[in-house]
């Protein structure tokens, strides 16, 4: 079967600012994707996690090595088709978008096709279907820029949805949302998963989210590939400590059995804090 | 209501505003003309060689025609540059490049060009030049990393605007006096009645600046998410902000050619439709082209009327109501969404 999404030996480097050493850069990333399948990339800050998820939907061009959509070179894909195949949800939505969350889940509906003026009726119903699926349906009317955080995210979701695409790309998906929302967004994205089979690479601080709902965990640190594989194989804790620069341990979560990573907090200094003498 | 019907039904308010105010300013003007004389004139009963047949078919006519092209160019290039940067407060006059504009026309004139056909081409093609290179100028000045941060645009605008006034001043020392005058009129920002070869060409490359901006208004819904967005949806970023540009310079400059540097009516007209139309462009963009031409059409009316015989410069009516209403915009903008 061919791989939905291919990364060979991928490398980029950003322009180095004015003066400075080089920027920031990714190197030698390679990785399968099969459809269907849940990939979380996880890694410290600046590992180079944004980078890819740029690299993926073509906003950013590799400089070395190759990505490839269904064996063909994403550099050959046009961009309305790239669209049509992959969503990404940013990790930010501009704060205040003028638009009412029907209009913006519409949006989605543009690689669908780019000249039609206004969207077909078609394009309206694929659009109420993503809304009723991430249950923002009788929030069509509210304009985006009154919503809280939790239902901006449920409809950034939405508007990707309508992309009907076959890999859905998620920037830091559950930052900003409470537990609450956090369990939403996980049964919501299983949901997407199974039911419609859509593959999705998902960007996260949050470990045990990652090996709750990943398949694979692509750790990423300084821009290189530390491991690539199972939840069990990925998350270790000398591995992790070594990374992340800090004592963890990996213990195992009683209902599901996957690996659950816990910081060993640095001991209070002894004493009572100055404020409380 | 399906979107099509809704904007036909938009623009079909907006043109009977548009046609209401026409047929008023038709009856309205310096000469005093009687009611019944107009409707004579306009029914083909007046004598042709008569005062009263000159005064409406070569001037009236005329004249509104030029407000109502000049309005609604105004407006488009406003929301336009609006979309584009992402920023509320942009205009043509704001961003300085109705000061290019002007720049390259009194150029055009300096080089003698006339009222021919390919001269007034020409005419619009030096105005166009200099919109070109006043908003390529302001965007390298403000750009900071690719983004535009919404002070440093404003601000970029301004001095740009200053350093092609200046240029225009030093240009205008040296012009002959006799023909000074003609320059100082057109550069308040004056409709006067344009002869039908001017008219034409008028209308042609406002009409090609229209399609080049509304052909991509639902990709300009979209830039407004952000161009890293837009392009992860589809659209080819680079390309559309290259068009709205040409186009918006293009409607810009063929007011400024034809009509002068009139300030304001790109802010004004998009900010006020936006408040019954919302931000969809795809309603905004037409909407604007008709409710600027009405705003323009009774700016001029009011111009030509308010001190008669006497008359003020259009420009000056635009900017009096523009600058408060710049002020406004600056100091709500966190609840004006675009």
């Amino acid at each position: 079967m061919t791989p939905l999404l291919e990364l060979d030996g991928v490398g980029f480097r950003y322009p180095a600012p004015a003066g400075g050493r080089g920027g920031f850069a990714l190197a030698d990333v390679s990785l399968a994707l099969a459809p269907g399948e849940v990939l979380a990339v996880i890694g410290p800050n600046s590992a180079g996690k944004t980078t890819l998820i740029r690299l993926l939907s073509r906003v950013l061009e590799p400089d070395a090595g190759e990505i490839r959509l269904d064996g063909r070179p994403l550099a050959e894909v046009p961009r309305a088709a790239l669209a049509r195949a992959v969503a990404v949800v940013a990790q930010d939505a501009p704060p205040a978008l003028p638009f009412s969350v029907e209009q913006l889940v519409l949006m989605g509906r543009y690689p669908h096709a780019p000249t039609r003026f206004f969207e077909s009726d078609d394009d309206r119903a694929a659009a109420r279907e993503a809304m009723a699926l991430t249950g923002v349906a009788e929030l069509a009317p509210a304009p985006v820029g009154r919503l809280g955080g939790g239902e901006r995210q449920r409809v950034m979701l939405a508007r990707a949805l309508a992309q009907r695409p076959r890999l859905l790309v998620l920037d830091e998906p559950t930052a900003h949302l409470d537990l609450r929302y956090q369990v939403e967004c996980v049964a919501l994205l299983r949901r997407v998963n199974r039911e419609r089979g859509v593959a999705i690479v998902l960007v996260s601080h949050d470990l045990d989210l990652a090996a709750e709902v990943a398949d694979r965990l692509l750790f990423l640190d300084r821009g290189r590939v530390a491991r690539l594989g199972a939840a069990v194989d990925v998350l270790e804790e000398r591995l992790l400590s070594e990374i992340y620069g800090c004592r963890v341990t990996v213990e195992r979560n009683p209902e599901s059995g996957r690996p659950s990573v816990r910081v060993v907090w640095p001991a209070a200094p002894a004493g009572a804090p100055a404020h409380r003498r | 209501m399906s979107p099509a019907r809704r904007l036909l039904a938009v623009l079909a308010v907006l043109g009977a505003a548009l046609a209401a105010l026409a047929v008023a300013a038709t009856f309205l003007g310096g000469a005093a003309l009687s009611p019944a004389t107009v409707v004579a004139v306009l029914s083909g009963r007046a004598p042709a060689g008569a005062t009263e047949t000159v005064v409406i078919l070569s001037l009236r006519l005329p004249r509104i025609a030029a407000a109502s092209l000049a309005g609604g160019a105004l407006a488009v290039a406003g929301a336009a540059f609006q979309a584009l940067t992402r920023n509320p407060l942009a205009e043509p006059s704001v961003l300085g490049v109705s000061s290019g504009a002007a720049f390259g026309v009194v150029l055009a004139q300096l080089a003698g060009l006339g009222d021919s056909l390919s001269q007034l081409l020409g005419l619009a093609g030096f105005a166009f030049a200099g919109a070109l290179l006043a908003g390529t100028v302001v965007y390298l000045i403000a750009a900071v990393d690719g983004a535009l941060p919404v002070q440093t645009l404003l601000l970029a605008g301004v001095i740009v605007g200053i350093f092609f006034a200046s240029a225009i001043t030093a240009m205008t020392s040296v012009i002959d006096v006799n023909r000074l005058g003609g320059i100082i009129h057109w550069l308040l920002g004056n409709v006067g009645p344009l002869p039908p070869v001017s008219l034409a060409v008028f209308a042609g490359l406002a009409a090609l600046g229209f399609w080049l901006v509304l052909g991509r208004a639902r990709e300009l819904n979209l830039l407004a998410l952000g161009e890293e967005a837009a392009a992860q949806l589809g659209v080819m970023v680079e390309r559309l902000k290259l068009r709205i540009f040409v186009g918006a310079a293009l409607l810009t400059a063929t007011v400024v050619a034809f009509a002068g540097p009139i300030g304001f009516v790109g802010l004004i007209v998009p900010h006020a439709l936006r408040l019954f139309l919302g931000a969809d462009n795809r309603f905004l963009v037409p909407a604007t082209l008709l409710g600027g031409a009405s705003f323009l059409l009774l700016a001029d009316t009011i111009a030509r009327s308010i001190v008669a015989p006497a008359e003020l410069a259009v420009g000056v009516i635009t900017s009096l109501c523009g600058a408060p209403f710049f002020i406004w915009v600056l100091r709500t903008r966190p609840r004006v969404a675009l």
